[in-house]
């Protein structure tokens, strides 16, 4: 192995020089410069994201361990920006609660790790590096989760998650275990060329896939999400809903299209069904919530319903419109958390109610909110339309119009509660709105990204057909 | 810039306008006025253009432009028009027009309002000049969704609610119609061709009758419920009465025409054989809408409630007439469209006006309006007996075409149906002619409407931009209706 095919790990290694670069900049800063670990850390990570934007070779390392193509590169990139505007959208949550306690440095670290984590996750070539990766994405995010230690509730969260997790990777390692005794192998590639459908292997995949259904979120694997996500800080919440379940959908597709796809009649009805449970629970119980943490935890529910409908059509197609969703998903979910983020470091309100006459005091944030949730909702001209739609055409290109239809009813049910959250912005007045606030600049950044990414990622054709053209690297 | 963009782009530049120069109202609606004016006389310079290139140009479509959207799904942005799409586009020029003039003083958030506004029109536009579906689908949930925002920031009554019915029964719609439009997608090749959106590509396809059974009737509801399809038209008057006057009337005037042109250009156009085998059903269904409609009006006691059962009542009678598949009747059709696109304008309008003085829009507390405002008084009447089908005005012509065409059809089955529909003239008398009675003569019902004010300049502009078209079309029928029977070739072509 020579100097050159390590580039191949390039995003890996720059994330690990961040994290070096963090902790040298931990033991040697004074009390004084604390603070600039802010700073530091955002344009680290923005100077990754942007390398992440030069091309990239396709190649194996490690004998197949770890493996690399355009469409995980951008993927990566994808996520990596994510995690950008996450950053750039807790910065001022860090600056009054985090720094004075001296903890700012390893909250970058943490999500610097479950990052890598989730890079390796998704470039794993073999179970055991998948293991590895999964493991990493999630440990670090269960302290986060726990980070505002005072706090009851965020404690619950982190115990719920960790315990709940812990079961998950349990149930995805017995079900990788009965593979390798079906099969005798851990490699992706040679597990694809021998693995038929029978009744062991099929039990392994239920378990397998039961570990996974856990990051994202699907149903019946659902139950910690909406106390987590209440528990932890937005800015986890928010992680959790967008990079660790993007991560988790995207090696999902993979491994249904490439591993197990001698499995697909019996892993095509299991999908169906989960879909519909997803679609469905998730959008009933965000009906009724109040608090808007939970309400995103329940609408980041259903959404990965939709994203399922992606793996209907086990093609170019369906796992390049997964991946779009997926990315669009990211922009507007992370719109939605940041202006729930900013107004929460304002006034301590997280409830749909303390919403109410919000436009009047604050247009602007009230305008990005609504953008957000019209295009987790699918409104043209939104990104989320053509996410949604294309989705649609996913699954209806395989012939599934009833799951459509099924789909479609459950978008108009999910109107219903995003529109609540704007009936409360724009049509209700209240004498104690929340009263005209301005977001520093750090919260101001975040926001316009992801505005951006939500006005433009739909209209601008170029993406997705950028997205399907390379999508096709797993597939022969 | 081509000819036909320029009607989305123009709403565009004006919504960037409003957001980052206007501060106040004079400056809000000064930036709409000029835009809509400046896409009114774009829309008659359309007319003209439309009737030199047809001379000349013997294509379904004129000015048409194609550019590739997303390659991978061989989604186009095309557009082009036909005579039925110049006329529609004509219509809602000017009762947007109208419509700013009727906001002239919206008090609350008037910048918002006109943003919401003209936002919606743009949709409203794309949707008139599309002929690729993807495009036309994502034109058509732009037209549906402001209105949440403008009934339920700018309405009255229970406006919360009327706003959540409205945007959800139409949403639900079109995410019915989704369920169609793909349908129609993945079954465009089945000639052997390519899978294509473009309309005019599917309809040289022969699509498998089974899939067209299926598919037909979402494409049909999807478009006919904001048409006011029997039982999918209760969104419609809760809808329209909580609305504020020029959202009203945008809606009624031309938002729900957008349900008859779907299920004419899309459900029938395209899939033909679905068309005929569900043909009785949906007949059945927009036949009862038009009594039912006619005797719920008949019931109410709120003016806006009046007209709204009334625009259901009219509307199921444009469906119905597009199910009897003939020249005569579709031309009715179109025609009926136009004519209570500007009517039911005017009607609401004027409804404003008399509400924004009295402050009631409750029949019974209302009379002897016509003495204190004359101008208003007048044009009233005339409204009502224009709806009526008085001749002479827009709406005897366009009922006239419509039961003459349907009675054509040689099937008894039809021709009772027709007979039936036809009794709903009475119905729509009795409503009309009692309303406006009531209101407009007799004694004064409340002695301190004495000193109502008079009609103001815009309200009056306003209102005669709406007439002229209706006397013009009343008077001069024949030029409008060769116009439109020469673009129906293509449709008779196909579904007969």
């Amino acid at each position: 192995m020579n100097l050159e095919s390590f580039l191949l790990m390039r995003s890996e290694i720059g994330l690990l020089a961040i994290l070096l670069l963090l902790i040298i900049f931990e033991i040697f800063s004074n009390k004084k410069q604390k603070a600039a670990v802010i700073p530091f850390a955002i344009i680290l990570l923005a100077i990754n994201t942007a390398l992440g934007f030069l091309p990239q070779e396709s190649g194996e390392l490690f004998g197949g361990m770890f493996r690399t193509n355009a469409l995980l590169y951008f993927f990566k990139t994808t996520l990596s920006f994510g995690v950008l505007i996450l950053l750039l959208q807790s910065a001022d949550w860090l600056k009054a609660k985090v720094v004075d306690e001296n903890k700012a440095p390893e909250f970058f670290m943490l999500i610097i790790s479950s990052l890598l984590g989730a890079y390796f996750m998704i470039s794993a070539g073999d179970f055991l590096m998948f293991y590895i990766g999964l493991e990493l994405t999630t440990l670090p995010v269960t302290a986060l989760v726990a980070y505002d230690t005072y706090k009851r509730i965020s404690a619950e969260g982190a115990v719920k998650y960790i315990l709940s997790s812990a079961l998950a990777s349990g149930a995805a390692l017995f079900g990788v275990s009965l593979l390798y005794a079906t099969t005798g192998t851990i490699y992706f590639d040679s597990m694809a060329e021998i693995l038929t459908s029978s009744n062991l292997s099929i039990l392994a995949f239920v378990f397998f896939f039961s570990g996974l259904a856990f990051k994202t979120s699907l149903v019946p694997f659902h139950f910690w999400t909406a106390d987590v996500y209440e528990g932890a800080p937005i800015n986890v919440a928010s992680y959790l809903s967008v990079i660790s379940k993007g991560a988790a959908v995207l090696i999902l597709t993979i491994l249904l299209f490439t591993v197990f796809k001698s499995l697909m009649p019996a892993w095509n009805k299991i999908i169906y069904i989960v879909t519909i449970a997803t679609m469905f629970i998730g959008n009933l119980f965000a009906l009724r919530q109040q608090n808007m943490k939970r309400f995103l935890a329940y609408s980041s529910i259903a959404q990965a319903g939709f994203i399922l409908l992606g793996l209907m059509s086990v093609d170019q197609l369906g796992i390049t419109t997964i991946i779009y969703f997926v990315a669009i998903y990211i922009f507007s979910n992370l719109a939605a958390f940041g202006v729930v983020q900013a107004i929460s470091s304002f006034s301590d309100k997280e409830n749909i109610d303390d919403y109410e006459g919000l436009y009047r005091t604050n247009p602007k944030l009230s305008l990005l909110m609504m953008l957000a949730l019209f295009s987790l909702a699918g409104i043209p001209p939104l990104a989320g339309f053509f996410g949604k739609f294309f989705l649609y055409t996913a699954a209806a290109s395989q012939g599934y119009y009833i799951l459509v239809f099924i789909a479609v009813v459950n978008a108009t049910i999910s109107l219903y509660y995003y529109l609540l959250v704007v009936r409360a912005m724009f049509l209700r007045q209240s004498d104690s709105a929340i009263p005209y606030f301005r977001s520093p600049f750090y919260m101001r950044l975040g926001l316009i990204l992801a505005a951006i990414g939500i006005l433009v990622i739909g209209v601008y054709s170029p993406i997705y057909d950028y997205i399907f053209s390379i999508s096709n690297s797993f597939l022969n | 810039m081509d000819i036909l963009s320029l009607f989305v782009i123009v709403p565009i530049l004006i919504v960037l306008a409003l957001t980052f120069f206007a501060k106040d109202l004079k400056q809000a609606r000064l930036i709409s006025v000029v835009g809509m004016g400046i896409q009114f006389a774009m829309s008659i310079n359309l007319i003209f253009a439309y009737l030199k290139e047809r001379a000349t140009n013997t294509d379904i479509m004129v000015f048409t432009k194609d550019v590739v959207w997303y390659e991978t799904f061989n989604i186009h942005y095309s557009i082009g028009v036909d005579a039925i799409s110049v006329v529609m586009i004509a219509l809602t020029a000017i009762v947007l027009l109208a419509g700013v003039f009727i906001s002239w003083k919206i008090d609350d958030l008037p910048k918002e309002f006109f943003i919401s506004l003209i936002a919606l029109s743009s949709g409203v536009f794309g949707f008139f000049i599309s002929t690729d579906l993807f495009t036309m689908f994502v034109f058509y949930e732009i037209a549906v969704i402001p209105m949440y925002l403008l009934i339920g920031i700018w309405g009255s009554g229970p406006r919360e609610h009327s706003a959540m019915k409205l945007t959800l029964m139409l949403m639900g719609a079109s995410a019915v119609l989704s369920v169609g439009i793909l349908g129609i997608y993945f079954n465009s090749n089945a000639d052997g061709g390519p899978l294509t959106f473009n309309i005019f590509e599917i309809a040289q396809v022969n699509i498998p009758v089974a899939a067209q059974n299926i598919f037909y009737p979402m494409t049909f509801i999807g478009f006919a419920v904001i048409g006011a399809l029997f039982p999918f038209h209760t969104w419609s008057p809760s809808g329209h009465a909580s609305a504020p006057t020029a959202v009203s009337m945008l809606h009624a005037g031309v938002l729900m025409k957008l349900g008859g042109y779907g299920v004419f250009r899309i459900a029938m156009y395209l899939l033909p054989e679905g068309a005929l085998n569900w043909a009785d059903f949906f007949l059945i269904l927009s036949a009862f809408g038009v009594i039912y409609g006619a005797f719920g009006a008949v019931m109410q006691k709120d003016l806006k409630y009046v007209n709204a059962y009334a625009s259901v009542s009219h509307l199921s009678l444009v469906l119905f007439a597009l199910l009897m598949f003939n020249k005569t009747a579709w031309t009715g059709a179109i025609l009926q469209s136009l004519s209570h696109g500007l009517l039911t304008a005017m009607f609401f309008a004027l409804i404003g006006m008399v509400y924004g003085r009295t402050h009631t829009r409750e029949i019974s507390k209302l009379g002897g309006i016509m003495k204190i405002l004359p101008f208003i008084g007048a044009i009233y009447v005339i409204t009502g007996l224009a709806y009526l089908g008085l001749p002479g005005f827009s709406g005897f012509v366009a009922e006239m075409t419509v039961f003459v065409g349907a009675f054509q059809h040689p099937d008894m089955f039809r021709r009772i149906l027709t007979i039936v529909v036809v009794s709903s003239i009475v119905v729509t008398a009795v409503y009309i002619l009692r309303m406006v009675g009531k209101i407009m003569m007799g004694p004064l019902s409340n002695e301190e409407y004495k000193d109502l004010p008079k009609a103001t300049w815009f309200e009056k502009t306003g209102l005669i931009l709406l007439l002229i078209p209706v006397i013009l079309i009343g008077v001069l029928p024949l030029g409008l209706s060769e116009m439109i029977k020469d673009s129906l070739q293509p449709f008779l072509e196909r579904l007969l």
